[in-house]
């Protein structure tokens, strides 16, 4: 059943050095099923024009392609409408947006922003320039060293000053499912908007933004098994409306004259320049194999079988150390790191016997120092990773540690 | 030995492994086997940057020629480094700054490290430059 999983994935069946490639860095970017390949490839070949702007029959279709894909992302998450939809080029660029747009309408100096611990550079720089720039304050909700964040501790974090709290749906690196809709009605309950980086957390988890209630959702597709380059801001309309543009440009005007410029409605406001038209339309064929991963047994049977074997077989060696441990609210994403053996080491013989993992800091130094550590080594699974695969890894481990030793 | 020399040999030793395995665990046993580095010696100047595990690298010079001493938290690229030192100890600052560091492509480590490895490597060799330029 799986291998007809598999066989959507072409990139799966390389060999890298003369043996069968065993895909475990899933969190860093997934592959692409041929869908998605022909998807892109349809658009390039026979819906290539600038969307928008033409009246002739190519621009036509991309534009459909292209608003198809919003209409299909906005009932992925649920979005109330479709203009609350804005592509960006990845999840970076959307937290990006946020920050800069919205903290230029609602941040002022010694207002506060908070974070947690666990964030991604990706939501933590953008804040701490938007910071720099207003002379407001980044404030960082900590986590227990089993990895959970330390939720009870965010009620007494907000202060009058809070003006956003932006914290991860799943971390990168502790593959644990965040208490979202607990963080959302904390924070509500005072006022404050919530963003969540949902890079991690839309590839586990179904999403319905509304039930969420969150003020923003944001994420990449590349990370889903759509296009490189493409990426979602949902927000609340009450918040996308009051916000400035963020980039100015083609496409996000109403109508620009010398004296006075008015901006296109949402969500083309936060669309300036040329989209990504060959790209977003991927969007659609990558959320159609999430959906088919999720309803099919087989995969979810696979998926669990191997979070519980990596897991008790990583937990089980006196030489391992888990970050990330309570196993209720653990995704297959495994960051861990080995008695004197360091992670870079590992994961150079590794790769030679075939398995491609991360190491390192995996952009989240802030939290490597606070589980103090320089780095770890981290595999991640996605719905095409199979049992055997996890075992081999096991095995390929122990072996690389014995290398070392 | 002349370097020339040297760097034959680091090649003819390198050329008897096929399988990348055996590779680095000749790397690990030399990256073993590389002189202890003092604690103390471990400072921010030393370290070099681009390596995803740490490099410390010190130089010392006596009669007019460069000798080296280093180490990492990382074993095959302590390995590596013990290459590098052992290739390059001993030469003339003329010498290395004149060298083009080429063997270390043809052993195979330039290519087949990953990237961040690589930039560990290229660091290396920037290194070992600057002290002899
Ligand atoms: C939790 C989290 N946030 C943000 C990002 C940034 O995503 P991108 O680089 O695709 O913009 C990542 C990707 O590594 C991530 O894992």
């Amino acid at each position: 059943m799986l291998e007809q999983i598999r066989q959507q994935f072409p990139a799966l069946s390389a060999q890298v050095y003369g043996k069968p490639l065993v895909y475990l860095d899933n969190a860093a970017t997934a592959m692409r099923p041929q869908s998605v390949v022909d998807t892109w490839t349809q658009s390039v070949l026979a819906g290539n024009a600038n969307i928008h702007r033409a009246v002739h029959y190519l621009a036509g279709v991309a534009t459909e392609a292209y608003e198809g894909a919003r209409d299909c992302v906005q009932a992925f998450i649920n979005a109330p409408s479709r203009e609350e939809i804005v592509f960006t080029s990845g999840a970076t660029a959307a937290v990006n947006l946020v920050a800069s747009s919205f903290g230029e309408a609602f941040i002022q100096e010694g207002d506060e922003v908070v974070v947690s611990a666990a964030e991604h550079h990706s939501n933590i720089v953008p804040w701490q320039l938007l910071c720099e720039r207003k002379k407001s304050v980044l404030k960082v909700l900590d986590i227990h060293d089993d990895g959970e964040l330390a939720v009870e501790q965010l009620e007494s974090l907000l202060s009058p000053r809070t003006k956003i709290v932006a914290i991860s749906h799943i971390s990168n690196v502790l593959g644990l499912v965040n208490p979202v809709e607990e963080i959302v009605r904390i924070c509500h309950a005072k006022g404050v908007p919530v963003l969540v980086d949902g890079a991690q957390g839309i590839v586990h988890e179904p999403v319905d933004v509304q039930a969420l209630d969150c003020d923003f959702y944001v994420f990449s597709g590349h990370k889903l098994y759509a296009a490189t380059g493409t990426g979602v801001l949902y927000g609340k309309r009450k918040w996308l409306d009051a916000m400035p543009p963020y980039m100015g440009g083609g496409e996000m005007i109403k109508s620009v004259s010398f004296a006075k410029t008015t901006y296109a409605p949402l969500p083309e406001k936060f669309e300036a320049g040329t989209q990504n038209f060959n790209g977003a339309p991927t969007l659609v064929p990558a959320i159609r194999f999430v959906q088919e991963a999720r309803a099919n047994a087989s995969v979810q049977k696979e998926q669990a079988a191997i979070t519980e074997y990596i897991y008790t077989k990583l937990i089980e060696d006196e030489r391992i150390t888990i970050y990330g441990t309570p196993f209720a609210h653990k995704i297959p994403l495994f960051s861990f790191a080995v008695k004197n053996a360091h992670h870079e080491d590992l994961a150079l013989i590794l790769d030679k016997m075939g398995i491609a993992l991360r190491s390192g800091q995996m952009c989240a130094e802030p939290l490597m120092d606070r589980l103090g550590v320089t780095g770890l080594l981290r595999a991640s699974f996605g719905p095409y990773n199979t049992l055997a695969e996890a075992e081999y890894f096991v095995k390929s481990l122990e072996k690389a540690i014995n290398m070392l030793m | 030995m002349s370097l020339e020399e040297k760097k034959q040999q680091v090649v003819e030793d390198f050329s008897v492994y096929d399988e990348w395995l055996d590779k680095y665990e000749y790397l690990i046993e030399l990256g073993k086997g590389l002189e202890a580095f003092p604690e103390e010696k471990k400072t921010e100047e030393r370290l070099i940057k681009g390596c995803q595990s740490r490099v410390w690298l010190d130089s010392e010079e006596r009669d007019g020629r460069l000798y080296f001493t280093a180490d990492s938290d990382a074993i095959i690229t302590k390995g590596i480094i013990s290459l590098l030192i052992s290739v390059y100890s001993g030469c003339t600052k003329q010498e290395i700054a004149a060298d083009d560091f080429g063997f270390v492509a043809e052993i195979g480590l330039k290519d087949n490290l990953s990237p961040t490895r690589a930039n560990g490597l290229v660091s290396m060799i920037e290194r070992i430059k600057e002290i002899a330029g």
